[in-house]
């Protein structure tokens, strides 16, 4: 049965569902459950935004909160996965891997590789990504690049409640450490979800528009940017179709040659930062693998290579918008 | 002659036991000496850091442990991979980049693991075991399975945040892991007095909130003994310790180091007076409990054995192109 829930109760779903599903799933992260040690309330925050709130309740003892030791306990889920545990760490912010990256690309992303195919670390690592809550320079870049650049790794970003109920669910199945990437600015956001357990497979697109015209190449946040942009255009009778890539590694690169080999225009959109991006890397496979398909030239929509600035009104300009989106598809389209 | 299997009230193992020390400890002294001249030759490729010298610290701590208890270890690892029970033939044959190697010569010198043998890996990233242990020691007390992990680190890896870090996870999470500084007085040439601000490892712990244990690392029998208290605290449920192995390395930090910065005379004092395997025969063959000449006869045994490992070695299959793809998803 489907009904309208967040995309953070639909995370909240995924991880109870999945706890309940198999003894060796738990979840370990900073204030995931919330004061603990202290006086007052058990179960005080569920994580900084809430999101597995009430989870501590229903399964005692697989809720572990840590001290503020990123490296230590990152590790420790590595470790435990590596030993056939399935843990679920939360990073809090994407930002602060700086802190612990040596455990997640030298260490868990390598394991498999390096021990000749002998070693499984089903970890995922969720944190929370993107801009536009006021978070400024440590709180709210996409880093997603970084993590699609590390062989070993996969990487996941929902744009919206049921695909984050599924792809974390298909997260915490995988015996490859995942790097689960959610929105901030998309938890509070509501679509259809099925009630039951799903999980949703990696490495498949989803054509969230049908369009002639032009190829818009996204996720996470900006396939709701891509969406208005095709809206306000499809009144100016060009028609995109929008690609929700849903996992950047593995990454579909079928539905997005088919689709550039249909329209001939294609635009990537990414909130990351435009150097060695997403938006570079579909760019560049677009332009050896659709050539002669292509009618203009191919189209980057991106932040600025800067930091994500602080005061809203700069960090409004940050972000790229509908706006930017429809003029970068108007741009190739007038080649 | 054989000597008397009794060893009640001399040592805290018996015959079959010290037999067994001793064989693990030369096998291992055996393999990196082998090592050692083979790299000379130039037929090894890659880093290779050796674990001569420092085999009563491994072994003494390995004695106690089983298949289930996890280790995670360091760039000179393979001593640990022996005494924990991972087999020489598949770690020369990786050693020598083989696709018969513990890991199809994947991993090198620097990352043999055997998960099956409670072997995590040996790692390049110095200090990087510490949080990978503190995992293994969760799951162990999660499934309650009366496991222990333990994490060992040099003196120079110890001043990694990572490995306080996990000094603290372990005691908040009161964890069946235990943190071994192997202290060989130095870390790659900077010795060990320049870069630790506190004289003793016991300090370190306490700030921590863990016991800590100082023992003479080159005596396999001081190493046994309070290894083996501290293992036995944390399978009870009495949680994490320190332990500081006092110890020597007889090679450099990489194969092929010059080792400019020891002091006159000192690679010569200590293949004379602190072998720690001359130490051992010393005292078992003294006490009269085993003979030079079983001793002997292991050291004829474990040559042979080394000698085989190293020609299976060079007569085995490389890898081909076939495996530079596999063990790893390609979506690109």
């Amino acid at each position: 049965m489907a009904r309208k829930i967040s995309m953070r109760q639909a995370i909240n779903e995924a991880l109870d569902q999945e706890m309940a599903r198999d003894p060796n799933v738990i979840v370990m992260g900073e204030d995931i459950v919330g004061g603990a040690g202290g006086e007052g309330e058990e179960d005080a925050w569920g994580g900084v935004l809430g999101v597995t709130k009430g989870l501590h309740a229903k399964h005692k003892g697989k809720l572990l909160d840590t001290p503020l030791s990123e490296s230590a306990y990152i590790g420790a889920a590595i470790g435990a996965a590596a030993c056939g545990m399935r843990p679920v760490a939360e990073l809090m912010f994407l930002d602060f891997m700086g802190v612990c990256f040596d455990q997640i690309f030298n260490q868990a992303a390598k394991f498999k590789y390096m021990f000749g195919g002998k070693a499984e670390t089903p970890v995922v690592i969720r944190a929370m990504v993107g801009a536009g809550f006021r978070a400024a320079a440590q709180h709210s870049q996409m880093l997603t690049p970084l993590f699609v650049h590390i062989p070993g790794l996969k990487v996941v970003c929902p744009s919206n409640a049921y695909d984050a109920k599924g792809l974390l669910i298909q997260s915490i199945r995988d015996n490859d450490p995942v790097i689960f990437c959610e929105h901030k600015n998309l938890y509070g956001l509501e679509t259809e979800v099925p009630a039951e357990s799903y999980a949703i497979p990696f490495g498949e697109a989803n054509v969230v528009r049908e369009g002639k015209h032009a190829t818009i190449v996204t996720y996470g946040m900006m396939v709701n940017r891509s969406m208005e942009a095709a809206a306000a255009l499809a009144k100016q009778g060009v028609e995109c179709e929008v690609i929700d890539l849903r996992t950047l590694s593995p990454i579909d690169w079928d539905t997005v040659i088919d689709s550039a080999e249909k329209t001939g225009h294609v635009i990537c959109v990414d909130e990351a930062n435009p150097r060695c991006s997403i938006a570079a890397d579909v760019s560049a496979m677009v332009s050896q693998e659709c050539f002669k398909a292509l009618k203009g030239s191919i189209q980057m929509v991106t932040p600025p290579h800067t930091p994500v600035p602080f005061s809203p009104v700069l960090e409004d300009l940050y972000i790229p918008s509908a706006d930017s989106i429809a003029k970068a598809v108007k741009k190739s389209l007038a080649h | 002659m054989t000597a008397p299997n009794s060893t009640a009230g001399i040592f805290p193992l018996d015959k079959k036991g010290l037999l067994k020390a001793y064989r693990t400890m030369r096998t291992i002294r055996e393999f990196e000496e082998r090592l050692h001249a083979d790299f000379a030759k130039g037929d090894i490729p890659g880093f290779v850091h050796l674990y001569a010298g420092e085999e009563a610290a491994g072994t003494g701590i390995m004695m106690h442990l089983e298949d289930k208890d996890r280790i995670a270890s360091t760039h000179r690892g393979h001593g640990h991979c022996i005494a924990k029970g991972v087999d020489p033939n598949g770690m020369m044959a990786e050693i020598y980049g083989k696709v018969t190697g513990s890991c199809r010569g994947k991993g090198g010198s620097m990352h043999i693991a055997d998960l099956s043998k409670g072997m995590m890996g040996a790692n390049g990233i110095l200090g990087a075991g510490a949080p990978l242990v503190c995992g293994a020691a969760l799951a162990a007390k999660y499934r309650g399975d009366g496991a222990v992990a333990i994490c060992f680190v040099g003196d120079g890896a110890s001043n990694q945040g990572t490995f306080l870090e996990s000094l603290n996870l372990a005691a908040v999470w009161n964890l069946p892991a235990i943190f071994v500084v192997e202290n060989n007085g130095y870390a790659e040439s900077t010795s060990r007095d320049y870069a630790v601000a506190v004289d003793s490892y016991v300090d370190r712990a306490a700030g921590f909130g863990l016991p800590g244990v100082t023992v003479d690392g080159l005596d396999f029998f001081a190493v046994y003994e309070a290894a083996g208290e501290i293992i036995k605290r944390a399978r009870e449920g009495g949680g994490p310790a320190l332990l500081e192995c006092k110890m020597i390395r007889m090679y450099g930090h990489f194969e092929g180091d010059q080792q400019t910065y020891r002091a006159k005379g000192e690679l010569e004092d200590i293949r004379a007076n602190k072998d720690c395997i001359k130490m051992f025969s010393q005292r078992v063959t003294e006490a009269g409990v085993i003979s030079r000449g079983e001793l002997d006869a292991i050291d004829r045994e474990v040559v042979a054995e080394i000698q085989q490992a190293v020609a299976s070695a060079k007569a085995a299959p490389l890898p081909t192109a076939a495996d530079l793809t596999t063990d790893v998803y390609v979506s690109y």
